[in-house]
């Protein structure tokens, strides 16, 4: 047996197992012969999907895993972290269940993600040493036979190879071992050959002499954008994720990944939000190769622009909105939309800036806030039950008399979302105290049964 | 008409400053806050579009910037086009800033993560000139910051609305700072509009303008804004001095 899903692993059924020993253990097992060739095939179009989505330097890890190069692409996703949630909620989405980790070098990030704890992780640049180390040497990427050796030896972990002398375990294990913990641990540098499809429209420009200003990097990006763009126009596409990719004099690559709402195919505009990301790129001793890849290219219609006489033409935003995502990140950007639910902070969502306008508003019943607090702030008060606003209320250390107020607003739970909300209660009041400085405050339950909540004050936002 | 009463040397003097400020060659287009006592002390009659102009709120609001927010989102609200509104931390309530005229299909939001980046996105907005207005929720604002965001909101236009906001209520003295700004507010709420019963009524802010370029300064005492975004004249002192003074000047003139 090569693979076992959850289920099996569930009934007792290992990888190396005898197909005749499942079938004894499971009776009626559903068995499906091994396909390496088509496993490779979909593992590489799932490398493809990810270098379209999420960086530009993305390679396949054979058997059944895939590297990437996350630098230069994280400003897009918000960080690293926000990046991996990103690419792991896509693939459970998608019904892939993922392992993913981080860490300073492929080989760390391969033994982390196949045999860490934690089915997401990220290593801090620098620990990956401190976090190899419990790991078993399998992790280590080497042919089946050397693990098996070093464990009559006595070695059972990484960390106890890390601090031993090189020759002896060369002498009877070969190169690989070394070559292996080198690059696990940073100390031989590992390039990953970047994925590329035959059918990628690409621009290339090599250097007899290596570049490394930066005002002749940016003269080379204009033309490299200008090339790509005839290209685009033959085929009549317009670009969605750009990729730079300066390779150095030292093997190194340093890539800027550009990401835009709407096809485009504008040199002017792919120019200026490229060159927006040239101190992100560090030439070291030289630049010898930049590449600049379309990566995600979708059909673009050209449209005329209608000129009316009256009105005056609606202003295109797109080009902002790109290049505000690219220097905070696209999530970074967005407007706001009414959610029907009458729970305060349920009753917003995020949609993207240039989605269609939706001419929806919320209800105007009540008057709502400028401001609210990202979680309601307990305060304290004395108040009458059941239906009465506070005499007084205490928030941050001060005591405010309540002069004014309306209410109660009674918001009840979603018994549909959670069953915990079925007889959950808040009542709004909207106060006003001496200074006129008007506060929007609930109750956690209605004031008579305790079951509908915790009788509790919280201040949940600050009016205008 | 109030233009009219200064004397002929002091208006030949204002045009000289005008041109050695360098924008003497475009005659700036302003926005009415539609409330005679208050446009009549502007320079120009309202609030000079292409321009920065700083808001702040008095005491706590210096702090939570809410009556802040809704006085910029009534001027936002009352240009034409989209409005982008840079912010560091989120928090902001959108139903809250429909009530103050601004739907939420015309805000575009842009948490930007500190300060430095809010100042950037700020200054984008305002070059690119398709947008009515852009504001930014900012703690500091260096004079080279401003003096950038102003030329950037000049060449295009765009009104530039800076809500200064600290995270203390001891930082706020930054308030006092020089800027490139057109004008400086401060916001202050003050007790709603009595009612007959029990209950909150409409709210009611001191809106002070400290410093404008090439006006006066004044205190009004005015009803907070409506749904469409303009400020309101409070009923019970519509009748007073201050107001009888305006009908004055008009009839003067």
């Amino acid at each position: 047996m090569t693979a076992v899903d959850a289920t099996a692993q569930a009934l007792g059924l290992r990888v190396g197992m005898p197909v005749t020993k499942a079938q004894a253990l499971v009776p009626g097992l559903v068995i499906e012969p091994a396909d390496p060739k088509a496993d490779a095939e979909s593992l590489e179009r799932l490398a493809l999907w990810v270098l379209q989505r999420i960086a530009p330097i993305v390679a396949v890890d054979p058997p059944d895993g895939i590297v990437i190069d996350s630098t230069g692409a994280d400003h897009l996703h918000g960080g690293d972290a926000a990046m991996l949630d990103a690419l792991i909620g896509r693939l459970t989405l998608s019904g892939v269940s993922a392992r993913a980790a981080i860490a300073d070098t492929w080989g760390a990030a391969h033994a982390l993600a196949r045999y860490g704890s934690n089915p997401v992780l990220i290593a801090m640049p620098g620990a990956s040493i401190d976090m190899l180390a419990p790991l078993p040497l399998e992790a280590l990427r080497l042919s089946p036979a050397i693990p098996a050796g070093l464990r009559d030896l006595g070695f059972s972990r990484i960390g106890d190879l890390i601090g031993q002398p090189r020759a002896p375990l060369t002498l009877r294990f070969g190169p690989e071992l070394s070559r292996r913990l080198d690059q696990a641990l940073g100390n031989s540098a590992e390039p990953i050959e970047p994925l590329r499809p035959e059918d990628m429209i690409e621009a290339r420009r090599s250097f007899a002499e290596p570049i490394a200003a930066a005002e002749t990097i940016a003269r080379y990006i204009g033309k490299l954008v200008a090339t790509l763009c005839e290209a685009l126009e033959v085929r009549g596409l317009g670009v969605r994720r750009l990729d730079l990719l300066c390779h150095r004099i030292d093997s190194r690559v340093e890539t800027v990944r550009i990401g835009l709402a709407r096809p485009v195919r504008d040199p002017q505009r792919l120019t200026r939000l490229l060159c927006d990301k040239i101190e992100t790129i560090d030439p070291g001793l030289g630049i010898e190769i930049m590449t600049l890849t379309a990566t995600l290219a979708e059909p673009m219609t050209e449209r005329q622009a209608v000129s009316h006489l009256i009105e005056a033409p609606e202003p295109d935003l797109s080009g902002l909105i790109d290049t505000l995502a690219n220097r905070v990140g696209a999530r970074a950007i967005y407007r706001f939309a009414p959610v029907a639910s009458d729970v305060p902070e349920r009753s917003v969502c995020r949609i993207p800036a240039l989605a269609e306008e939706t001419g929806a508003g919320w209800p105007d019943h009540w008057p709502r806030p400028s401001r609210l607090l990202p979680r309601p702030d307990p305060i304290e008060t004395m108040a009458l039950l059941p239906d009465d606003p506070p005499n007084w209320i205490s928030w941050r250390g001060v005591r405010r008399r309540v002069r004014r107020a309306d209410g109660p607003e009674r918001v009840f739970g979603e018994w549909w979302k959670r069953d915990a909300e079925l007889v959950a209660v808040r009542d709004y009041f909207r106060i006003e105290d001496d200074a006129g400085e008007r506060f929007w405050i609930f109750r956690a339950g209605d004031g008579e049964d305790v079951a509908t909540g915790s009788h509790r004050w919280f201040l949940h936002g600050v009016f205008g | 008409m109030h233009e009219l009463a200064i004397s002929p040397a002091i208006a030949a003097l204002r045009v000289r400053i005008a041109q050695l400020e360098g924008d003497g060659a475009r005659a700036r287009e302003v926005l009415p806050f539609g409330v005679p006592s208050l446009d009549r002390k502007l320079p120009g009659g309202g609030l000079a579009l292409g321009c920065l102009h700083e808001v702040a709120g008095g005491g706590n609001g210096a702090v939570d910037g809410a009556a802040a927010a809704c006085f910029v989102a009534g001027i936002a609200a009352r240009t034409q086009g989209k409005v982008l509104w840079c912010v560091a931390q989120q928090d902001l309530f959108a139903p809250g800033l429909e009530q103050a005229g601004l739907p939420p299909d015309r805000v575009i939001h842009v948490e930007a993560g500190d300060d430095k980046s809010v100042l950037a996105c700020m200054e984008e907005g305002l070059r690119h000139g398709g947008l009515g207005a852009v504001v930014a929720d900012i703690a500091r604002l260096p004079m080279t910051a401003s003096r950038r965001l102003h030329l950037a909101a000049k060449e295009s236009g765009t009104i530039g609305l800076a809500l200064r906001r600290w995270r203390r209520q001891a930082e706020a003295s930054d308030f006092g700072q020089p800027t490139a700004a057109m004008t400086r507010w401060r916001i202050s709420v003050l007790p709603s509009r009595p009612l007959p019963v029990p209950g909150v009524g409409r709210a009611r802010w001191l809106i002070e303008l400290i410093r404008a370029r090439a006006g006066e300064s004044l205190d009004i005492e005015l009803e907070a804004c409506d749904g469409s975004g303009h400020l309101g004249l409070p009923a019970d002192m519509a009748d007073r001095p201050a107001a009888a003074e305006g009908r004055r000047h008009s009839a003067a003139s």
